[in-house]
């Protein structure tokens, strides 16, 4: 099979609407046939990987632990737009420090998310094969 | 098809893996292992408590690939590969241990 690489936007707030879960779940399948996949956060979907998620009022499960497997599937390209982060308050600490263990490098943790402004995404997006938005 | 452990019916769903995932027990593990004429040894508790553990933390049914890694890792090179897990689970280890530790489906597992 052909590699191709895929984005996967994410826009919305992880709970409101099923957008993220589906997201997500399209992104573990994607990785699972070894596709070249990468994730961007724009607009509320920055919210989805933020810190300290709690689900326990709404009756819905808190599935944010699994963006921390997504490093396992070799997802390891996640793109935070920074005005994004920016108009919400939030910065980089406010996320979960995702990460992905480099096997070439004695399993050595090293980051997954990379801080880029709205334009550098821009470029990102350019060299895509397949462009889908949640 | 429902099955009983321990005096309690649990709910299966039409591929038998269990709806209700916060009642799994132990016995359940066993008794539906019974069922498909699999008996669980050590090595096989080995694995499927790796997958209670890997679900507890990531929330999420590992696939395949992702499971042989994780495993290789934690319990040795010399079982993670699939060949080692194949032999155990002959079914597929995503899908029939998955089913026995009580985890849905693996996500991208058809």
């Amino acid at each position: 099979m052909a590699i191709k690489k895929f984005m996967f936007v994410n826009r919305k707030a992880p709970y409101g609407t099923v957008y993220a879960l589906e997201s997500l779940e399209v992104v573990l399948i994607g990785a699972a046939f070894e596709q070249d996949v990468s994730l961007a956060f724009v607009g509320d979907g920055v919210y989805q990987i933020c810190k300290g998620q709690s689900t326990d009022g709404i009756g819905m499960k808190n599935f944010s632990p699994t963006y921390k497997a997504l490093g396992d599937y070799e997802v390891t390209k996640l793109y935070v737009e920074k005005e994004s982060l920016e108009a919400r308050g939030l910065t980089l600490d406010d996320l979960m420090p995702l990460v992905w263990e480099d096997e070439d490098d004695d399993y050595a943790e090293k980051p997954s998310i990379r801080l880029v402004s709205s334009e550098e995404l821009a470029t990102v997006f350019d060299e895509q094969d397949v462009v889908l938005s949640f | 098809m429902p099955f009983e452990a321990n005096g309690k019916t649990f709910e299966t769903d039409e591929e038998g893996y269990m709806v209700d995932l916060g009642s799994w027990e132990p016995d359940c593990a066993t008794v539906m292992a019974e069922l498909e004429d699999q008996p669980l040894t050590d090595a096989h508790w080995e694995v499927l408590n790796f997958l209670r553990e890997y679900y507890d933390e990531y929330q999420i049914a590992p696939a395949v690939r992702v499971l042989t890694k994780a495993i290789g890792k934690k319990l040795g090179k010399d079982k993670g590969n699939s060949k080692y897990l194949y032999e155990l689970f002959p079914y597929g280890p995503g899908k029939q241990a998955c089913k026995y530790a009580g985890l849905p489906k693996p996500t991208g597992c058809v």
